[in-house]
């Protein structure tokens, strides 16, 4: 049975020139896997991510025909009920540390607030959880990051220091907007390792979100290219190189590539008749 | 003949709750006139900081820099901000955001006391391929990958024969990634420049630089010549495990088997 059900999602956000439709009609469902969502910047793939905590503001606007998540209608659930479901079963890491860690909270008091006034657990239990969360992300030295200040970190400590928090509460679907940008690429690699370790040991699901194709190619199952609010294709991860789409074609070409040729790299060629969908 | 960019076992030491911390550890490089250096590595690694300390925004502890075989004055001069500018890394904190885009790029001539500012500006913006009808809105009116070519323009603005390049695409998206780096690569066949270019990405140095220094923990750990990284030949575990990381590897089809 599919984790996440989504049909015809559409975020509409009001503004002075009018409504713009940030998410223009996308369908998905998700079982226990790892689906990647890419596309440029303004593409709508973190309104999409959002929108599944229902976590877009006013003006912002929701619709879908359907959304559901292990049978629970997301569109009708009260804020109670939202509240609830955040956390423990649904999650997302957002992507830039800098803006989403509390900048006057110690990382301890942070990543133990959950447990103590969700979980009732006893502060030493929290603290104990907390350092074991620290660990599984690879951040060596836990005890001194539990008192230093977001400030004291650089991008990729914080950034761990994030999906540790999400972790903690151990939800059944993760959303990771951008998780691994901050990063660099050995370290990169040891998030999506811990992030596939907890897909597979724990059937998580789990929506990774990112911009760079061959990144999703790499770590996800399945992958939806957006456009513009659309959904443009949809691929099976290792059949990215044989993209149909000129637009998944475009983004795939315009990488540099160890070894390749000096010549300038082609753009995105926005002319087609795709581009105006 | 000596390098336009000399660096001898620079050092850069920062002091931080009493505590010393090493950014940078007896690193050496040399880049010659007209070439693209490339350094690479993890964050906290000491490749920016090599950059900031040749701006004199780094304290140096030992070793030396010299620019053309000068040795950097301290604080630097007029006359280094001639030769040297660099560009940052996150378009959206380097350009003063009260700032329209036509008083970013006049203040450099403004400063030195170069006149003709009007076509200066004008020119510099197309030369970035930036419309001139830009030139009086500010930067929260221009997309990353706009603000990235105002910052160029920027540091192009004093004709300098080097640039320092500080990331200069990792904020951006791939397809203004491609527009960005052709942008460099033209501007610098056209005028000759000297690149120092700093990036966490293999496969972007590998597309800009000839030689590359790949650092780990404030340490030079290898450097290899552009067709040496093409072709695997590096000798260090560091460097082999940063090429296999790289995400380019997918793409190529002896990188998948490998997987």
């Amino acid at each position: 049975m599919s984790l996440l059900q989504i049909e015809n999602l559409r975020v509409t956000f009001a503004t002075e020139t009018g409504p713009v439709e940030a998410v223009r009609g996308v369908s998905f469902s998700l079982g226990r896997e790892r689906l990647g969502i890419v596309g440029e910047s303004g593409s709508g793939k973190t309104i999409t991510g959002r929108s599944v905590l229902r976590l877009i503001r006013p003006p912002g606007r929701i619709e879908a025909d359907r959304m559901e998540f292990d049978g629970i209608d997301l569109l009708k659930a009260s804020e109670k009920q939202m509240r609830a479901l955040r956390g423990p079963r649904l999650a997302m890491v957002m992507q830039d540390p800098k803006y989403s860690l509390n900048p006057v909270m110690r990382i301890g008091a942070q990543l133990t607030e959950g447990l103590l006034r969700r979980d009732r657990i006893s502060r030493a239990e929290a603290r104990k959880k907390a350092i074991a969360a620290l660990e599984a992300v690879q951040i060596r030295d836990p005890e001194r990051v539990m008192e230093a200040w977001p400030h004291e970190l650089s991008g990729g400590m914080g950034q761990r220091v994030m999906i540790a928090m999400m972790l903690i509460p151990e939800p059944d679907l993760l959303i990771a907007d951008e998780p691994t940008s901050a990063l660099d690429v050995t370290v990169q690699a040891e998030v999506l390792s811990i992030l596939d370790g907890l897909v597979k040991s724990r059937g998580m699901g789990l929506i990774f979100i990112s911009h760079d194709l061959r990144l999703v190619a790499r770590f996800c199952d399945r992958v939806l290219v957006m456009y513009r609010g659309k959904i443009v294709e949809e691929l099976a991860a290792h059949e990215l190189m044989a993209a149909k789409h000129p637009y998944t074609q475009g983004l795939l070409n315009c990488l540099p590539r160890i070894g390749g040729p000096r010549a300038p790299l082609p753009g995105l060629d926005r002319t087609g008749a795709w581009a105006n969908v | 003949m000596s390098d336009l960019i000399e660096i001898e076992d620079l050092s850069v030491t920062f002091r931080a709750h009493g505590r010393a911390v090493h950014a940078v550890e007896g690193v050496s490089l040399r880049v010659p006139a007209k070439a693209s250096f490339g350094l690479v590595g993890e964050s906290g690694s000491g490749k920016s900081t090599i950059l900031r300390a040749i701006c004199g925004l780094a304290p140096i502890s030992s070793g030396a820099i010299r620019i053309g075989g000068e040795k950097l004055k301290s604080p630097r001069d007029k006359a280094f901000a001639a030769r040297v500018q660099m560009v940052f890394q996150d378009p959206y904190a380097s350009l003063h955001p009260r700032h329209t885009i036509d008083r970013t790029l006049s203040e450099p001539l403004a400063i030195h006391g170069i006149g003709d500012t009007d076509a200066r500006v004008m020119r510099a913006l197309t030369d970035v391929g930036l419309p001139t009808a830009f030139r009086f809105r500010y930067p929260h009116q221009l997309s990353g990958g706009q603000r990235q070519r105002v910052a160029i323009a920027r540091a192009l603005m004093l004709e300098p024969e080097i640039l320092l390049l500080d990331e200069p695409t990792s904020a951006l998206d791939a397809s203004v990634q491609a527009e960005v780096l052709n942008l460099l690569n033209r501007l610098r066949a056209e005028r000759g420049l000297t690149f120092l270019m700093v990036s966490h990405d293999l496969a972007v140095i590998d597309h800009m630089c000839d030689r590359v220094l790949v650092m780990q923990n404030g340490r030079a750990v290898e450097e290899l010549a552009r067709e040496d990284l093409s072709h695997a030949r590096m000798t260090t575990a560091y460097a082999q495990s940063l090429f296999a990381a790289s995400a380019d590897r997918m793409l190529d089809p002896a990188g998948k088997d490998a997987r």
